[in-house]
């Protein structure tokens, strides 16, 4: 057999140019020093104008004593505090509605979304109308409607609804009765503690037990009876004293109690009932999304209808619900900026509005208010993902 | 609306990073043809714009004297409504090219926001207004209330230093727009509504029942409201300021637009000089040297302004109290145009 001459052919050489990873290095160091560039042109040109215009800038401002109030604060805040104070009033305002809204928009999500997918027709119907309804008509517009429209048809402070004696609506908020505990009822929290730590370990014992002899124990009404005995007993060997603390008209408002703000109630309760049309949808595809097989097969298994949804739907649902969901969260945290529009003493309000009005650190504030947001963004972000990798389907 | 107070405010910010350098601000205008004024949502007697979107007031008045001095056209200006957090930014990012919107004139703004005020068009100051039905009949009363107020205002300032130096209790609300203000204390949200108490008589006429409310008798406060331009252009800081000055020179003098045309004759020095007929008043500024006469021909002079805005014939129904010229007992007072 002739050997053929199979001497290596040079490739011709060509422009360095051609090479792939010589232009791909080419064009990314092109891309960073055109958006270096950029970045630079408006830092120096913002210097430059901010020194032409004679405008103090820097951050020294959070020192300075702020001179305004705030309605409603969460920490001890009065005229004489400072700015950096106000921003802190502000950035707990801000999760506190945060915090709220998540949990009952997630509760109400929850329920609508199983309520849409009811065999009963009026149930299904009334779900639908809702999320339809709702999530087709802009926030803004709903916290208007919330704050002006409920609000105007609330009675003057002087023909309050008044229920129990306790619970008092009227135009400037619900105020609710406090309940004022003495230093013994740290043995009734003692207890709590205790009875959830009881039923951790109750709960671990009933699980084995299950898995060994396959006899169910009925952990739920224990845990109940333990929650509720346990700080029971406590509280009433410690001889703890609990007074109730009452929202009374005094002057031209009722004082006492726990009193929530129109403004609190009404962005709440906006966002909690937009958020929770998204979220039902959310839930009802993820249910949808596990196959009729599962249910099927779980039967077979002889698995009851409880244990069934918890068991093999829920944990196959929750790896489709849980993605969209966290950007449910952070669609709700930063819509709460809206509270701008009905009064609401948030981040957006004190600082963006107020301070920076007060101060005339635009700059300084905008980027400071833009930073706290994406903070607030990414924590929760980190949290859903952390919380997806921990349900996720684990092959075994 | 609120959405809108957000984006601007970060478009604003923004654009105080990508304006360029320019050249001087008449130079601006007049290329662009038109005065760009920072002006209220909607205060009567202020500025207020009416069904057509045509505004009028006392402060849409000096954009307007400002426009005749330049272009001898008083409508050639474009109206920016402000909000209150919006106001500062607009003109400083040079949004717009005069803010004429009710504030307050007071040594913070002046030296640290990048803007120099050029004259006081209203000496005011902060009052309360509370429902009738409520027998409250001084500020003091107002222990426990709650007030309605705007967002980053001195008025909002001047209440906590007020209700602190006299350790009243009481709850701020707050609100950015002043319509959202309004609103609330209409709807019952507030006992006490509080703003500069030519604010509180404009508002009241827009009630659906102004005899229901009631102004009390307390002023806690000097409120000057004045004209305000960027800083950094000394030549469009005195067009500003010396608008303010003629005006007031025209009513001193007795020119009203009436009577201009005859005045142009008058045998008065002052008048002469005012009117541009002896000496040359306006190139110094980069304007014509009849701009105080255009201003006088198309508008009128400060009492004109004042009686046909916010004076006892109109709604508003405000006397000229302080605001009146030095001569009748005022303390408006222009130096001599020499």
């Amino acid at each position: 057999m002739a050997v053929q001459d199979t001497s290596r052919h040079e490739p011709q050489r060509s422009s360095f140019l051609n090479d792939p990873v010589v232009r791909g290095r080419l064009y990314q160091l092109l891309t960073v020093v055109i958006v270096a560039a950029f970045v630079w042109f408006i830092a120096d040109n913002t210097a430059a104008n901010l020194a032409r215009q004679n405008k103090t800038t820097g951050f020294d401002f959070f020192w300075f004593t702020s001179g305004f109030d705030i309605q409603f604060s969460l920490i001890p805040y009065s005229r004489a505090s400072t700015y950096g104070t106000a921003f802190l009033v502000g950035i707990l305002n801000t999760m506190l509605v945060a915090v709220i809204g998540v949990f009952f928009a997630s509760l109400l999500g929850f329920m609508v979304g199983i309520a849409r997918l009811s065999n009963n027709f009026i149930i299904s119907r009334l779900a639908l109308i809702y999320v339809e309804t709702l999530r087709n008509v802009p926030l803004l517009l709903q916290l208007v409607f919330w704050y002006f429209a409920v609000l105007k048809s609330m009675p003057g402070v002087r023909q309050s609804f008044i229920f129990l004696d306790g619970v008092v609506l009227n135009q400037r908020g619900l105020y609710l009765p406090k309940v004022v505990t003495d230093a013994q009822f740290a043995w009734v929290w003692g207890a709590l503690a205790l009875s959830i730590v009881a039923i951790v370990v109750l709960q671990r014992w009933a699980h084995k037990r299950l898995e060994a002899t396959g006899q169910r124990f009925p952990v739920f009404w224990t845990a109940l009876g333990v929650l509720v005995v346990l700080p029971l007993v406590a509280g009433l060997i410690s001889g703890t004293h609990l007074s109730v603390d009452l929202p009374v008209l005094k002057g031209f408002n009722y004082a006492g109690g726990i009193g929530l703000p129109p403004e609190l109630v009404a962005l709440c309760l906006g966002l909690i009932f937009y958020t929770a049309t998204f979220i039902s949808e959310i839930v009802r595809a993820g249910i949808q999304s596990v196959s009729y097989g599962q249910t099927e097969a779980a039967q077979a298994l002889g698995l009851r209808d409880g244990d069934r949804l918890r068991l093999v739907i829920i944990p196959q649902a929750m790896r489709v619900i849980i993605p969209p969901l966290a950007s449910q969260y952070l669609n709700l945290t930063k819509n709460s900026s809206l509270a701008i529009a009905i009064g609401y003493p948030d981040l957006v309000s004190v600082f963006m509005n107020t301070t920076l009005n007060q101060t005339g650190r635009a700059i300084e504030v905008v980027f400071i208010t833009m930073l706290v947001y994406l903070t607030l963004s990414l924590a929760t972000s980190s949290f859903m993902n952390w919380y997806n990798r921990r349900i996720a389907l684990v092959e075994r | 609306m609120h959405t809108k107070t957000i984006l601007t405010t970060a478009a604003l910010a923004l654009g105080l990073s990508i304006t360029a350098a320019s050249a001087g601000t008449l130079e601006d205008v007049k290329a662009k043809g038109y005065l760009d004024c920072g002006v209220t949502e909607g205060v009567a007697g202020f500025s207020i714009p009416d069904a057509n979107n045509e505004w009028s007031g006392i402060e849409v008045d000096y954009c307007r004297a400002m426009a005749a001095a330049i272009f001898n056209d008083a409508d050639a200006v474009h109206y920016t409504a402000l909000n209150t957090g919006e106001r500062f930014l607009a003109l400083s990012s040079g949004k717009i090219d005069v803010l004429s919107r009710t504030t307050t004139w007071t040594m913070s703004r002046d030296t640290t926001l990048g803007i120099d005020f050029t004259g006081v068009m209203f000496y005011d100051g902060q009052g309360f207004m509370v429902r009738k039905d409520l027998g409250v009949s001084s500020v003091k009363d107002l222990a426990g209330a709650n007030v309605c107020v705007q967002a980053g205002t001195t008025t909002e300032l001047n209440m906590a230093d007020y209700f602190s130096a006299n350790a009243i209790e009481y709850t701020p609300v707050v609100f950015a727009g002043r319509p959202e203000v309004i609103a609330a204390f209409e709807g019952g949200r507030c006992d006490a509504y509080t703003t500069d108490a030519s604010g509180l008589a404009a508002d009241r006429t827009r009630f659906a029942n102004p005899g229901d409310y009631v102004i009390l008798p307390e002023i806690i406060s000097k409120e000057p409201l004045g004209p305000s331009v960027r800083q950094g252009d000394d030549n469009w800081f005195n067009i500003s300021r010396w608008v303010y000055f003629a005006i007031l020179e025209a009513e001193e003098l007795g020119v009203t637009s009436a009577n201009v045309d005859e005045m142009l004759s008058s045998e008065n020095p002052s008048i002469k000089r005012l009117l541009g007929v002896e000496g040359d008043f306006g190139t110094p500024l980069g304007l014509d040297k009849d701009w105080a006469y255009n201003i006088i021909k198309l508008i009128g002079n400060y009492a004109e302004m004042f009686d046909a805005n916010v004076g006892p014939d109109t709604a508003m129904g405000l006397e000229r109290g302080v605001n009146a010229l030095w001569t009748k007992g005022g303390i408006q007072y222009a130096p001599p145009i020499r």
